[in-house]
């Protein structure tokens, strides 16, 4: 069991912080939330349907869980939509811990941090706990660190591609540059992309695609609680050095025939 | 008088309260948060805040996502 990751004033037993969207249906959601390990999952605000306003089953089901909710604010283009989102989302009873996420387009989903900054800034402000998802760039995260968010969280590809860990380098800076949680968010495709953003030091991992959209999301999901703990655990041992040349790992003494070189 | 709930033209009485209007959406005080021309009523006001006509308001919750 790896040490538990504090956010803010929030503490999370899992490292793997999971999505409750895309699944196929009720039980499925529950299954692969149980078999991920996660305590904190990612929650949407939307707009009532007023057709059939009986609330959402699931949120019942994760409140009564214990699950901590995490609102995001996916769908947003400008800071003012984001912000009004995390007042209506602390207003449903949360906590004011918000995931801040401003895009830029509709096609890479990439976030406007520009916008992001912006809404990040008013919303420490008021006191939310804000965990901005953003660019890889370190200037941003630092300037998003500054700024008092509680975490920050750079997209490793793009929302929902299952391209991986497109930059593990500027991961490896923005690790150098802020002393806030790192929360890898998006671009997760399967588990050694999990475990490789983990062993890069960053401090946790947000997917919501690479389970949900997986041929068994229930096996996926052990597959990332997995992956997630291993690529701490990595971490944490210290890997060895890269090597051009081979080191043998057997004594070098005592071999039997002749010699070579 | 006409107000606007989520982006759609509504007819409600005159003196309706967020929470008579919740009521006249099915949801009553179930799990939402309202928001009235951009400002939260909180909860607590639900019932002394009166919807005033031309007003668009907002009510939210939350389901599943990413």
């Amino acid at each position: 069991m790896t040490e538990a990751l504090h956010i803010g004033s929030f503490v999370l037993r899992s490292r793997l912080i999971v999505g409750t969207g895309k699944y196929k249906n009720l039980e499925e959601t529950k299954a692969a939330l149980e078999a991920s390990g996660a305590d904190m999952v990612t929650v949407a605000v939307r707009r009532l349907d007023m057709s059939t306003p009986g609330g959402d089953s699931l949120i019942g089901y994760l409140k009564q869980k214990g699950y901590t909710l995490l609102p995001n604010t996916a769908g947003c283009y400008t800071a003012e939509d984001a912000v009004r989102t995390c007042r209506l989302a602390r207003e449903l009873g949360m906590s004011g811990l918000v995931k801040v996420e401003v895009l830029g387009d509709p096609k890479t989903l990439f976030p406007d941090v520009v916008q992001t900054l912006e809404a990040a800034a008013t919303l420490v402000k008021e006191g939310f706990t804000v965990l901005p998802y953003t660019t890889d760039d370190p200037i941003t995260a630092k300037k998003l660190e500054d700024i008092g968010c509680a975490a920050v969280m750079p997209l490793a590809a793009p929302i929902g591609s299952g391209l991986g860990i497109r930059n593990p380098y500027n991961l490896e800076i923005i690790r150098n540059t802020v002393s806030v949680p790192i929360i890898v968010d998006a671009g997760v495709g399967t588990a050694s992309d999990a475990a490789i953003a983990m062993e890069l030091g960053c401090d946790g991992v947000l997917m919501n695609t690479a389970i949900a959209g997986a041929r068994e999301p229930v096996r996926m999901a052990r597959a990332m609680r997995l992956a997630v703990e291993a690529g701490r655990e990595a971490f944490l041992a210290g890997r060895i050095e890269r090597r051009l040349y081979a080191t043998a790992s057997s004594p070098l003494a005592g071999v039997i025939g002749s010699k070579v070189g | 008088m006409r107000i606007e709930v989520n982006g759609e033209a509504r007819e409600i009485a005159p003196d309706t309260s967020v929470l008579g209007l919740l009521q006249v959406l099915g949801v009553g005080d179930g799990p939402v948060a309202v928001e009235r021309n951009h400002e939260i009523v909180p909860r607590a006001a639900h019932a002394t805040t009166l919807v005033h006509d031309g007003d668009k308001l907002e009510v939210v919750h939350f389901v599943g996502g990413g």
